[in-house]
């Protein structure tokens, strides 16, 4: 009985010495006063993202992680969606440019397009990031993919496939998207680049498909009647190449050609990855991309220095996706990043 | 309208037949043919030409749905809203717990709607088919993009075979999105030509006042004209999604609508209405199957493509207009 008490006692005296030193522990707390300054600085601030268009996974990718972050800081965040029209895009950037919100994200549809009205934009001290596909102008920032780097990546893999005596014959054939876009043209060069060093590799088609999954469809159907033993396909884009490849499937050639395409490592890309429809996925990351994009956002919006005044870049890296490593770190669902 | 020439006689019917634009495109495409079996050694083989034509008969069939609308004295520019927004949402009905069966019925319920809405519009607001349509095809593609789908690109959900079966697999050799087309052709030919829907379609396009007065339930068979070509898009879509495994609302955005109305135009179907036939749709089909796939096969570029169909279209239009000069009656009738 006395045992128990004095075994109580002690108990109660060890739970408050610890409780006072806890609570000591908290009055020394030091208050940052850079974190102050980094919540309070961005309050109130505007960003605005002109994307291509809302509704595809690449745009609503970068939306929802820039909006997360939005919250967080307190700052205003809007989008500004031109439904793949680039007249309207241009009118929005037009408006933007009176209205001078304090960032603008832009999504070029080619590289000219945008080109004048960015640096107008940065003229009437607007910061400019562009994601993902770049125009003629190099603005305070652009972060995405280094397409040149993924023409290169795709060409090798298909080297490798369909190089003298390799695969069933060395003849590739390429399914561009609009010819006009960053991703195209820079793709293009980075593919030649490579295939200009291995004269063996016939490109024996290279059709654009306007982004059309059944036009990539009856494209590659009547190249594969023409090549039947055609052993290589870039394609330039996920969301189009499901038609490639399922003509490449119904053909019975599934073995045979090897397709490479490229995209932002959406579940829907990963699936036709782990079903055998695409034999390589080079990934730019969507995810990895917006927090890239959300870093740059934040740097600009605290630094002090003036719209234009220093360029910078950086081209995020890219994953070679095959059917051993899809899995949850590669690929993403819009509602994980929600 | 020199082909339906009611001389029975042979010969002024021949002759007749090659003023027409029909004949024009007929002889157009009978050239091009020839031209691509001669210089490309692969484009005369069974397997080609089963591509070739595969290759447009979504765009065939398309394309006779929009024709009764257009026999009818209509236009129907929303067919590529309707079919991109019913079947995706049925992909996302699908991969939200639905059975795949259960989403192709909603999805088909909602074509159906979306058509008689617009035949609502054009027979009961008396608003004019392009506007009615153009408009319609907006909020169709907005309603899709708000309420039901978020991404543009649905791929076909998983663990349904039958349903890749249906774009895929081959009856005979042939594939049945060929077939699909056969026999959506004869069924509308039959439609046209053997049943009272079919002439009073005819009636209504020649001259719709006086088949008001008649006694044609105009405004009942409006509606039926839309929600025909409705429900054609859907089909249209559905064996898009098959073969394509993927369906992108995006289309709504691309120039497919045009090359449908390219097809139609071409075959010799004019759009001041009242005339054309099933053959006309077929014709203009092929034509444009044979220039593409030839196109493809030579490996040409893109924006030369385009400049090609736009020259080609250019060329069956002014050849039309030479040997058909304008006359009181036909320009009276208006064009659109």
């Amino acid at each position: 009985m006395r045992l128990r008490t004095i075994g109580l006692l002690a108990a109660t005296a060890l739970a408050a010495t610890a409780w006072t030193a806890t609570a000591n522990a908290q009055n020394k707390g030091l208050e940052n006063p850079r974190s102050t300054t980094f919540h309070g600085t961005l309050e109130g601030k505007k960003v605005v993202f002109l994307p291509l268009s809302m509704g595809f996974d690449l745009t609503e990718g970068w939306a929802a992680r820039m909006r997360q972050q939005a919250e967080r800081l307190n700052y205003d965040f809007e989008i500004r969606d031109p439904a793949w029209s680039t007249d309207a895009g241009t009118r929005a950037l037009q408006s933007l440019i009176t209205e001078k919100p304090d960032l603008i994200v832009a999504h070029n549809p080619d590289i000219q397009s945008y080109a004048r009205l960015l640096a107008q934009a940065q003229a009437k001290g607007i910061k400019v990031v562009q994601i993902n596909l770049e125009s003629n102008t190099q603005t305070d920032s652009y972060v995405g993919a280094d397409w040149t780097e993924i023409g290169e990546q795709a060409a090798t893999a298909v080297v490798d496939r369909c190089g003298e005596g390799k695969g069933s014959s060395t003849k590739v054939a390429i399914d561009t998207g609009v010819p006009t876009a960053a991703s195209d043209v820079f793709q293009l060069d980075g593919i030649y680049r490579v295939l200009d060093k291995h004269p063996e590799i016939e490109v024996v088609s290279q059709q654009a498909t306007e982004y059309n999954p059944e036009k990539a469809r009856s494209i590659m159907e009547t190249v594969l009647q023409q090549h039947p033993d055609l052993c290589g396909a870039i394609g330039i884009w996920d969301n189009q190449d499901t038609g490639t490849a399922s003509a490449i499937q119904q053909a019975g050639k599934g073995d045979q050609v090897f397709l490479v395409t490229s995209g932002g490592g959406n579940q829907v890309g990963c699936e036709n990855v782990s079903n055998g429809l695409f034999n390589l996925y080079i990934s730019y990351n969507v995810p990895l991309q917006g927090d890239i994009l959300n870093a740059e956002i934040a740097r600009l919006l605290l630094s002090d220095a003036g719209a234009g005044e220093s360029k910078t870049l950086f081209f995020n890296p890219l994953t070679q996706i095959t059917k051993d490593n899809v899995n949850q770190r590669n690929c993403w669902t819009l509602d994980d990043l929600k | 309208m020199s082909t339906t020439n009611a001389n029975p006689a042979n010969a002024p019917r021949v002759s007749g037949l090659f003023k027409s634009q029909e004949g024009i495109v007929l002889i157009l495409a009978f050239v091009a043919f020839v031209a691509f079996s001669l210089l490309l050694p692969s484009f005369f083989s069974a397997g080609n030409l089963l591509t070739l034509v595969r290759s447009v008969s979504i765009l065939g069939i398309l394309a006779l749905g929009m024709a009764i609308v257009v026999i009818g004295r209509g236009i129907d520019v929303s067919m590529i809203a309707t079919m991109v927004v019913s079947v995706s949402w049925a992909f996302v009905l699908a991969r939200s717990g639905y059975s795949l069966e259960v989403s192709l019925v909603i999805g088909a319920l909602f074509a159906l709607c979306a058509g008689v809405a617009i035949g609502i519009l054009v027979a009961f607001g008396e608003v004019p088919p392009i506007f009615a349509t153009l408009a319609a095809g907006s909020v169709i593609y907005g309603l899709g993009r708000t309420f039901f789908f978020q991404l543009e690109m649905q791929n076909v959900p998983p663990g349904h075979e039958w349903f890749s079966l249906f774009g895929q697999a081959r009856i005979l050799g042939i594939p049945i999105t060929v077939v699909t087309f056969g026999v959506l052709c004869i069924l509308i030919h039959f439609l046209l030509s053997r049943t009272r829907f079919g002439w009073q379609v005819y009636a209504m396009g020649n001259n719709p006042e006086a088949a008001r007065i008649t006694g044609v339930p105009s405004r009942p068979m409006i509606l039926a004209q839309y929600a025909v070509s409705a429900f054609v898009a859907y089909g249209a879509g559905l064996i898009l999604a098959s073969s394509a495994s993927a369906i992108n609302a995006r289309l709504f955005n691309s120039t497919m609508i045009y090359d449908i109305l390219l097809v139609v135009v071409l075959g010799g179907i004019g759009l001041n209405g009242g005339h054309g036939k099933v053959r006309n749709v077929v014709l203009g089909t092929i034509f444009v199957g044979i220039l593409l796939n030839g196109m493809t096969i030579l490996n040409i570029d893109y924006t030369i493509q385009n400049l090609v169909k736009g020259v080609v279209l250019l060329l069956a239009i002014v050849i039309d207009s030479l040997v058909n000069p304008r006359d009181e009656q036909t320009s009276q009738q208006g064009d659109l």
